[in-house]
């Protein structure tokens, strides 16, 4: 019974990747042949930071949803916080390879004066750090400090949210959205996190 | 004694050359069904052929972008904030009729007939256009020089400047409503008077052979080769000249990022994105059909306005 259910967990989390893997691979299919606009890289870029986003958040919603609904999907956090490193990497990697052509020097420029790469850059790193260390062994080898390690990913949430925001050249309603999502999210661990204060001892 | 003028009919109400002939094919296939109808596409009849010479200003060797993305791919605001959304959205707008009004401290001010500007003598102008977002473009446009028009209503000597007003038109153009305050409505530009008189600075009226569309800004919009393409201000309806620095729209947005001379200048790097290079719109083939290009001081055309900002510090009036 157990070794079923666990071999269904797998199952699920393959499809999870293959699925989640989707948008990537159609809208590189569709650049790569032209048909992604006018502008099709910076269409490809923005589609992979939107997806490393929005499962960004996805991983954020699975403990309030297991708290607040009693659906655990805590098994499949993983999978879906190394899909957001994936599409996080896919992004970068479209910035440095496809947008600047590997041109170093506007490379370095962006990423030591430019806030708003440096947010994204902060972001990248904290998921690649939460990636590395996602496995059994890391889990075993770090102990206490692996949550810790791990709550970094609040910290990499809300670069990730106001990067999306400065993307554009005025705040639209949209990325507001994503930040408001992740502000609740947030907001909810904090609460979760207050002391709670003793109710007042019968008189 | 009277001299006897030959009645010309205003352009607008000429049938348009490519329409007359899709009028008869439209007939003669009519025949062909067995049925004759006056039925006319509304739409093709927006778009009319313009007569226009060659102008002596076009850049040398320029390859322009394909109609569909100059058409398809660009920002107006008031249509709403994506690429895509002027072609999509700015179906219910009306660039006729129209007037231009030209006044402030000049001797004539006077009002133009949006007939009247697309009867003067006309010259193509194939331009680069270059984003501040770091894309660009080359468009054949249509129009005449700004300085023939500002000759004509007499600027006063007090005149330093001049301020530009689009169109502002909520129930026609759907980006003036929206959730979040975009920009102040109307859009408003603003050129040192000099700049307004280099003979580079057009008000076009057309692209590609024919009036402009919607979503270009009809009927009537800046066009200034050398800055980003946010100082083109689009669908005009008022011209001032002025003794004081206009206010200019992106400027009074976002101060630190948009300046009131926004020439095209590489060195100066937009706060969140580099301005030395730019991806060219167009080019075909996908990722891999046209890499970053450098982006030109002045965007290309130094050899003819860089005297306009001699002993500027660009970087500070950027």
């Amino acid at each position: 019974m157990a070794a079923r259910r666990g071999r269904s967990a797998g199952l699920i989390r393959l499809a999870l990747y293959g699925i989640g893997l989707v948008p990537a691979v159609v809208s590189f299919v569709l650049g790569a042949t032209n048909r992604l606009g006018a502008d099709p890289v910076n269409t490809f870029e923005r589609t992979l930071g939107l997806w490393a986003l929005r499962f960004l958040i996805l991983s954020l919603c699975i403990t309030p949803l297991r708290d607040l609904t009693g659906v655990n999907l805590v098994r499949y956090r993983r999978a879906v916080g190394l899909l957001a490193f994936w599409y996080a990497l896919f992004h970068l990697s479209a910035y440095v390879a496809l947008d600047q052509g590997f041109d170093l020097h506007t490379l370095l420029a962006d990423v030591t004066t430019r806030p708003f790469i440096i947010l994204g850059m902060v972001a990248f790193t904290i998921l690649s750090a939460l990636a590395a260390t996602s496995n059994g062994w890391a889990i075993r080898r770090l102990g206490r400090r692996w949550k810790a390690l791990h709550r970094w990913v609040y910290a990499a949430a809300i670069c990730a949210a106001i990067h999306f925001i400065l993307s554009f050249k005025v705040i639209r309603v949209e990325t507001l959205l994503y930040g408001l999502v992740v502000a609740a999210l947030l907001a909810f661990r904090v609460y979760r996190a207050a002391p709670r204060r003793a109710k007042a001892p019968p008189v | 004694m009277r001299v006897f003028r030959y009645p010309s009919p205003p352009p607008s109400s000429i049938t348009p050359h490519a329409l007359w002939l899709s009028r008869r094919d439209l007939l003669a296939a009519g025949a062909a069904a067995g049925l004759v109808g006056g039925i006319l596409p509304s739409r093709a009849a927006r778009a009319v052929d313009l007569a226009a010479q060659p102008g002596p200003l076009s850049g040398e060797g320029l390859k322009p972008t394909p109609l569909r993305d100059v058409t398809h791919y660009n920002n107006f605001y008031e249509f709403g904030l994506e690429k895509t959304d002027p072609a999509e959205r700015s179906g219910d707008f009306h660039p006729r009729p129209w007037t231009v009004r030209v006044e402030g401290m000049v001797a004539k001010p006077r009002t133009y007939d949006i007939d009247a500007l697309l009867g003067r003598k006309l010259e193509e102008r194939i331009y680069r256009m270059r984003c501040v977002e770091a894309w660009s473009m080359v468009i054949p446009w249509i129009g005449f020089a700004l300085r023939d028009l500002l000759a004509e209503v007499e600027p006063l000597g007090s005149a330093k400047y001049v301020a530009f007003e689009s169109v502002v038109r909520p129930s026609e153009m759907p980006g003036q409503g929206g959730v979040l305050p975009v920009l102040d409505w109307p859009y408003v530009e603003g050129l040192r008077l000099d700049e307004a008189m280099h003979p580079l600075t057009i008000l076009a009226v057309g692209l590609y052979g024919q009036t402009l569309p919607n979503q270009n800004g009809a009927p009537v919009r800046l066009v200034v080769p050398w800055k980003y393409g946010f100082k083109g201000i689009k669908s005009i309806v008022r011209i001032r000249l002025t003794d004081r620095q206009p206010r200019t729209s992106w400027n009074v947005r976002a101060p630190d990022e948009y300046g009131f001379y926004a020439n095209v200048n590489p060195a100066v790097d937009h706060p969140r994105w580099s301005q030395a290079s730019e991806r060219p719109i167009g080019a075909g083939g996908g990722f891999f059909g046209a890499s970053r290009q450098l982006t030109l001081p002045f965007n290309g055309y130094g050899e003819q306005v860089a005297g306009l900002y001699a002993g500027m510090d660009l970087r500070r009036d950027f």
